[in-house]
């Protein structure tokens, strides 16, 4: 078992831990909760003292009887995948690509000198299957770039218990993959606990899945454990602030007016969207296959109404996106905006397109750093000339989104990631469009900076009567913001309905396997009166 | 693989075709006539038509790029104006000197940059790095015919090991050519290691920031183990594009190495041709260097082939 004791960390003079101590057992699921930058990685990045340099840690961290802090890096060599094994976030990049998955996870045997190489690719061989990538779809030749992230993960599962670790650390394993793949996965490292005996150390922010899984929680802030205690016991009874806040946070849902007016022609048409996009020739002279993204999809996104699109990624969902917003042309099918054909064939004027305006996932790769607020926000006016008063509008957008005028003359790098979030809805909102399409907007922020978004969301449909075109594959995210909800896969609308019907009964198979394989916190244990003190 | 090699293999050709037509283009439109220039400027206006006749010139403008493409195929270059030799004598002749030259000076960079390359990343923000970026930057700044002369001052005259320069020959035997092209090749690689070692440690530095690196040590590999056997590989791809560029640079490129060593190389020759306005022997010799950049391209191209396997799907 491994037991932490008062674990301090600096870095280059930053202290980043204070005092952590947990435990985790054999057989258990140990769930440590945070916000980004509450040093949840880093305990984790200290036990397998794979720390940056500059790192001076404090404290002891010891493993079955073993004292980690007193091991010298070759020492503590023999311990990493051996004794304490680790899977990480992005399983996309965390295989080497140039090496086949077998020679991968028969690695960790011959690096710890467990088997030589033949023995080594045949126990990889049983731990591929143990993980559920069978031999004969998943052969020990094949390379990372052949498998999506789902089974990459499973490779690095395979790696990762290859020797049978006492303790398996996963940091936030399943936040880059679909619901539907992330339910598989935390199914099967449930399975590897509950068989094997292994203590299994679940890092993330998405308290829903240690709601479901961990038989004890952690939740940290700042470098510090806050709250810690048996699960259910822990969501119960909430005794520290910033659990309850936390827990708030991620149940959120904004009050927003009613805007709807019933009657009204649509803002946005879509009547049968098809994209396709030529494949590679399978041969040198052999026939162009085509794949279809869109595959017939209609919809309508009324005046001041919110229409939630989910589906999995590769479902058609952003490509649906870009033909929205003119930079991609259909095959068949029309766009209209306020009635005005969207054709990227033909190209799309600068007034239409001031009509609608995106803001994406990533606050910190939409801007160009070089350039300062002001310049970033007025981005959309080349569309329709800037006006004079550009500065003062400028400033209003900023106002709007809740940040000051005078953060027009910062860089984004000034800024945090839900701070940039709003940056991005302000360039969106300057030139007041009709229609924003908000393709996974408050995916990466945290559940307290993400409730924050979508209530300035909400306020501001209100105030500028804006339709949303809300793009997301998080569930609950959707069900918080959005009236209608249309629910995408492999291209094709498959069920589409009030939001809240939807969720309440949904009728599609589909549906309701996206429904059930997403963590959700049992509602009993967020009973007002079961709270501590209440 | 069939399809990649194919496409790559079609590049090639295609860029050859516009490549010979660019330089066909380019000597046409080059003022002044060969005739009239190789019989000087007393020459009688029927002896240099007889002459135009002779090389060919009055014929029309695609007639002639058929013939001197056919002709290179088949191994004819023509004859050298002012040589009075078949071309095709005169390049072998000296890509027998350039050819191993730069082979030679390629393979000692190589053997000098990687290494290098590996250390500095392996110790990187460390004193040992600091000195070798210190030692390559010099390396780069200082042209390559001071290191040349410096060469010569202290093996040739002082310490005698090896000759000031010239080329005996391959006849004298390989033992021989090669000491008379160690110096110039020592000269040419210097500053292509610097280059290169800098890019093997960038490279390998990027590379030990990716997560699969970070995977690799979580599996307990050393960091000297993770370096062999996940990051070297991957910072090959880049090093290799410059590798190429190389080549195609030393080809043509040595020709002030050439000229501190008196080697009868293909550098001299191309600026020989070019100040006596032997155009037969530019037009082929830029051809042959334009074919050696595509082919080194398309070796590089197969090269990546070999180390990822998501070119060879």
């Amino acid at each position: 078992m491994l037991s932490i004791r008062d674990l301090s960390l600096e870095i280059a003079g930053t202290p980043i831990l204070h005092g952590v101590s947990l435990d985790v057992a054999p057989g258990k699921v140990f769930g440590l909760v945070g916000e980004s930058g509450s040093g949840k990685s880093m305990t984790a990045l200290s036990v397998m003292r794979l720390l940056p340099q500059g790192a001076r840690l404090r404290g002891r961290v010891s493993l079955g009887g073993t004292e980690l802090t007193a091991l010298d890096e070759r020492q503590m060599c023999a311990v990493r995948g051996a004794r304490v094994a680790m899977i990480f976030q992005e399983p996309m990049t965390a295989l080497n690509p140039l090496r086949t998955i077998g020679e991968q996870v028969a690695e960790t045997l011959v690096v710890h000198g467990a088997a030589p190489r033949g023995e080594a690719m045949r126990i990889a061989r049983e731990k591929l299957d143990r993980v559920g990538l069978a031999a004969d779809r998943f052969d020990l030749g094949r390379y990372p770039f052949e498998l999506s992230g789902g089974q990459r993960q499973r490779v690095c599962i395979a790696m990762a218990i290859a020797l049978r670790p006492a303790i398996l650390i996963a940091d936030e394993p399943t936040t880059a993959l679909d619901v539907t793949t992330q339910a598989q996965i935390l199914a099967l490292l449930e399975s590897l606990v509950r068989e094997e005996g292994m203590g299994l150390m679940l890092i993330t922010h998405d308290l829903a899945v240690v709601a479901g899984m961990a038989d004890e929680v952690a939740v940290m802030r700042e470098g510090r454990i806050v709250e810690r205690g048996p699960t259910e016991t822990l969501f119960r009874t909430r005794r520290h602030p910033y659990t309850r806040a936390l827990l708030a946070a991620s149940s959120h849902v904004p009050k927003r007016a009613a805007l709807r007016s019933a009657g009204a022609p649509p803002v946005l048409e879509v009547e049968g969207a098809v994209r396709d996009y030529p494949l590679g020739r399978g041969a040198v002279f052999g026939a162009r296959g085509h794949f279809r993204a869109v595959d017939g999809v209609s919809l309508a996104v009324g005046r001041g109404e919110s229409v939630g699109l989910v589906g999995e990624s590769g479902c058609g969902k952003s490509t649906l996106a870009r033909a929205i917003l003119g930079l991609e042309p259909l095959q068949v099918g029309a766009i209209r905006l306020e009635g005005a054909p969207v054709d990227a064939a033909r190209g799309v004027p600068g007034a239409l397109r001031a009509k609608m305006q995106v803001v994406f996932q990533d606050p910190f790769g939409s801007f160009n750093p070089r350039h300062r607020v002001a310049r970033l926000v007025a981005e959309p006016f080349h569309l329709v000339g800037r006006p004079p008063d550009w500065r003062d509008r400028v400033a209003e957008a900023l106002q709007a989104v809740g940040l000051k005028p005078a953060d027009m003359e910062k860089f984004p790098h000034e800024f945090s990631g839900g701070q940039r979030q709003r940056i991005a809805i302000a360039r969106a909102i300057v030139i007041r469009p009709r229609l924003v399409i908000l393709d996974e907007a408050v995916s990466a922020l945290d559940v307290s900076i993400r409730a924050q978004i979508l209530e300035l969301l909400a306020d501001l449909q209100g105030r500028f009567g804006l339709s949303y075109l809300f793009i997301s594959h998080d569930l609950a995210v959707v069900r918080a913001i959005t009236d209608r909800v249309l629910v995408m896969r492999a291209g094709r609308i498959v069920e589409e309905g009030p939001t809240e019907a939807v969720f309440a009964a949904p009728r599609h198979g589909y549906t309701r396997q996206l429904l059930a394989a997403t963590p959700r916190i049992p509602e009993d244990w967020l009973a007002e009166e079961t709270r501590h003190g209440a | 693989m069939a399809r990649y090699l194919a496409s790559r293999l079609v590049s090639l050709l295609v860029s050859l075709a516009v490549a010979s037509l660019v330089i066909f283009a380019v000597i046409e439109v080059i003022p002044g006539d060969t005739a009239a220039f190789m019989l000087g400027l007393n020459a009688q206006p029927d002896t240099v038509a007889a002459l135009r006749a002779e090389l060919g010139l009055d014929l029309p403008r695609s007639l002639r790029y058929l013939a001197w493409i056919g002709g290179m195929l088949t191994g004819d270059f023509g004859v050298s104006y002012t040589y009075r030799v078949p071309v095709a004598e005169l390049i072998s002749a000296r890509l027998q000197v350039s050819l191993p030259l730069t082979l030679y000076a390629l393979a000692l960079s190589t053997a000098i940059a990687i290494p290098v390359g590996l250390i500095a990343a392996a110790r990187r923000g460390r004193p040992a790095d600091y000195a070798i970026m210190g030692v390559t930057q010099l390396g780069i700044a200082v042209p390559n015919f001071w290191f040349a002369m410096l060469l010569v001052a202290l093996f040739a005259v002082t310490l005698r090991w090896f000759s000031a320069g010239g080329f005996p020959g391959w006849e004298a035997g390989l033992w021989a050519g090669l000491k008379a092209l160690t110096l110039p090749a020592v000269a040419l690689a210097l500053p292509q290691a610097s280059i290169l070692a800098r890019v093997m440690r960038s490279a390998l530095i990027e590379t030990l920031g990716q997560d699969y690196i970070r995977t690799a040590r979580a599996k307990g590999l050393t960091e000297a183990q993770a370096i062999r056997a996940h990051a070297f590989r991957n910072a090959l791809i880049p090093v290799m594009t410059i590798l190429g560029l190389q080549f195609s640079f030393l080809l043509a490129g040595a020709i002030i190495i050439e000229n501190v060593f008196f080697l009868p190389g293909l550098g001299r020759l191309i600026f020989q041709a070019i100040t006596q306005r032997d155009l037969i022997v530019v037009e082929s010799t830029v051809m042959l260097l334009v074919f050696a950049v595509i082919l080194v391209t398309f070796l590089v191209d197969l090269a990546y082939a070999a180390i990822d396997p998501r070119l060879r799907r």
